[in-house]
């Protein structure tokens, strides 16, 4: 048994047969001898692969939208670039197979992107090594497309966005990475599609773990690796438990959230593009409390188009199908950047140029947002908030703002409908005048995690720091407690979006308080209305 | 020989995709083109790897350099294709 850590993203307990997805499966062929043949086989690997990327480009545009496909796109192009077709050509004839070949120049040339200085560049590498493996497994009669045919524990050492689009999500129990971040692509599809998954895992990767049962326990962070049958035992167990634990909470699914004294709230789910519906109606939400509108600006090239983005509003509107969205409007800067924006570096950019400080300070930006918002309304109900809000001018401007977006398409007669206005509560001066602020908005929706790290003047990306990030200090409580009684005061609605919604620990607390929504990960809503339910509050 | 100038308009500079339609572009005409940042090593212009090594970015000056039979077509068809995707 090898037993063993890793950063977990989800709590369960997944129990299956390892699959090593694996860039280059096993050992390359050998030079047949022939210079030709192996330069033909070179040419139609070429031409298989590109009709793969032509295919994999239709669908990854069907179903992720077309500024993610433009990655396959570019890889199409990387196919017929004459340095890496001669250079390959040229180890051929020097005697080396064309698997070989095309592997070790991708690597020399994946390299030379990595070296280079600038980020954008580097993060290049990444889609010539996609491109090069593409051939090489072609070559090597193992397909690049993922073969799995029953349901699996995937372990790799990580997986890009062209690997994670074409996994079979139906046949996976689990994923375990030695890379990625909480925040990296592969574990925000975990969280979503409600599996225990591990990333930053330590874990050997190679032939000898192939088809080995291996368990992984979303709840403590590791993972047993052919186990003994002890260990076994105890976690098919602790996977019982957790299975009836879920199965006990079905009988909430479809039942108002309503506690014993007649509190309503209503349950949300946060969510990040229009593919997530499907896990929002899965786990039984209410409504999207939190659109997070920046991942459609994310993993691109530019700016996405008004029309791009009213599609994807749009989408979600008609797939939610009368119930309420909140479209979280840009939040980019601070961790989250983007190349195409151009943003400087700066000395502190958890207090820089971000959220609505970004929007205001460039209306190119923030006007095909605030269009396509107001366009989705027109299809159903939409409210749209905005972030990092510390004043009230800040709110005046962006009402103004707003205006102006109306006149524009009323003039143009574009339909669009009501849209609600909130603001997120996640600097310390917005929580301290949120009096004023309400009686400016129509709603407010309190971001607990920025909240906390700048109540607390705790970088919440520091894991030294993670002693003092108490989430349930009493700052916060009583910032929380003050937001939701000015809100009431002027006579609006006010939730939690943060990491706190889904803190079952303090749900009780939130009811007592009088907050009206929750918003959280789509798979905590029916824990959360449980607790509700069985409510005295 | 003909040699043309043109200052990246483009705030992304020249990323991956206007590279492989450079490199697309370049690949129509006959003659050797080659592009180089201000007075740095030229690279060719019809490979897209090299195009993007060049890590050109908004406001550097693109010097380009057609040499061949087709160049004085090549060169003022350039100009155009530069104005309008960079």
């Amino acid at each position: 048994m090898i037993q063993g850590k890793g950063t977990a993203v989800f709590a369960g307990i997944a129990i299956g047969k390892a699959f090593l997805f694996s860039h280059s499966a096993g050992e390359l062929p050998v030079f047949c001898g022939d210079v030709q043949k192996e330069l033909q086989a070179f040419d139609s690997a070429r031409e298989t692969a590109r009709q793969q990327l032509q295919l994999l480009f239709e669908k990854t545009k069907q179903e992720l939208g077309e500024e993610q496909a433009m990655i396959l796109d570019v890889q199409c192009m990387m196919l017929d670039d004459l340095d890496y077709i001669e250079a390959v050509q040229q180890q051929i004839q020097q005697g080396r197979s064309a698997a070989a070949a095309a592997d070790a120049v991708g690597t020399v040339f994946s390299q030379q992107f990595a070296d280079m200085d600038d980020d954008y560049m580097r993060a290049r590498s990444v889609d010539v090594r996609d491109m090069a493996k593409r051939l090489t497994a072609i070559l090597s009669g193992t397909n690049a497309e993922l073969e799995i045919t029953e349901p699996v524990v995937l372990l790799a050492d990580d997986l890009s966005p062209s690997e994670t689009v074409q996994l079979p999500k139906d046949n996976i129990l689990a994923f375990v990475t030695c890379q990625g971040s909480t925040n990296s692509h592969t574990a925000i599809l975990a969280r979503m599609m409600s599996i225990p998954s591990l990333v930053q895992a330590q874990i050997p990767l190679n032939s000898t773990v192939q088809g080995k049962t291996i368990i992984v326990d979303g709840f403590e962070g590791c993972y047993y690796l052919d186990p003994d049958p002890d260990t076994l035992a105890k976690m098919q167990e602790k996977q019982k438990t957790a299975q009836q634990k879920q199965q006990l909470l079905e009988q909430y699914r479809g039942k108002p959230t309503i506690s014993k004294s007649g509190k309503k709230v209503k349950l949300f789910a946060n969510i990040g593009s229009p593919d997530d519906v499907a896990y929002v109606l899965k786990g039984d939400a209410e409504g999207v409390g939190l659109m997070r509108s920046e991942f459609l600006y994310l993993g691109r090239e530019d700016f996405p188009t008004e029309q791009e983005l009213f599609e994807a509003y749009r989408s979600v509107v008609e797939q939610l199908d009368g119930k309420e969205l909140v479209i979280r409007t840009l939040d980019i800067g601070a961790d989250k950047k983007v190349d195409y924006f151009g943003l400087e570096p700066e000395e502190n950019p958890a207090l820089g140029y971000r959220g609505i400080r970004i929007c205001l300070k460039q209306p190119e930006i923030f006007r095909p947002q605030m269009r396509a918002i107001y366009r989705a309304s027109a299809y159903g109900p939409v409210s749209a908030m905005f972030p990092m809000i510390a004043s009230v001018q800040e709110v005046l401007a962006v009402k103004e703002f707003c205006k102006t977006i109306r006149e524009e398409l009323t003039a143009e007669a574009i339909p669009f409908g009501e849209v609600a206005l909130g603001v997120m509560i996640e600097t310390p001066a917005a929580a301290v005048i949120s009096r004023e602020l309400a009686k400016e908005v129509d709603f407010f929706s309190v971001g607990t995690n920025d909240l906390t790290q700048y109540t607390l003047a705790v970088d919440r990306q520091n894991e030294k720091l993670a002693e003092f990030c108490d989430t349930h200090h009493p700052a916060v409580l009583a910032l929380l407690k003050m937001i939701v009684e000015n809100a009431h005061a002027e006579g609006i609605w006010a939730g939690i979006c943060g990491e706190l919604g889904a803190d079952t620990t303090l749900t009780e607390e939130f009811l007592k308080m009088g907050y009206d929504e929750l918003s959280m990960s789509p798979a905590k809503v029916l824990e959360v209305r449980r607790i509700i339910c069985e409510s005295e509050e | 020989m003909k040699t043309i100038q043109y200052t990246i308009q483009d705030p992304m500079g020249i990323h991956a995709r206007p590279a492989g339609l450079l490199a697309k572009e370049a690949g129509k005409y006959a003659c050797n083109i080659s592009v180089a940042v201000e007075d740095g090593t030229p690279v060719d212009a019809k490979r897209i790897m090299g195009v993007m090594r060049l890590a050109a970015k908004q406001g550097m000056q693109l010097n380009m350099t057609f040499d061949g039979a087709d160049e004085e077509v090549a060169a003022a068809e350039f100009e155009e294709f530069l104005k309008e995707n960079l």
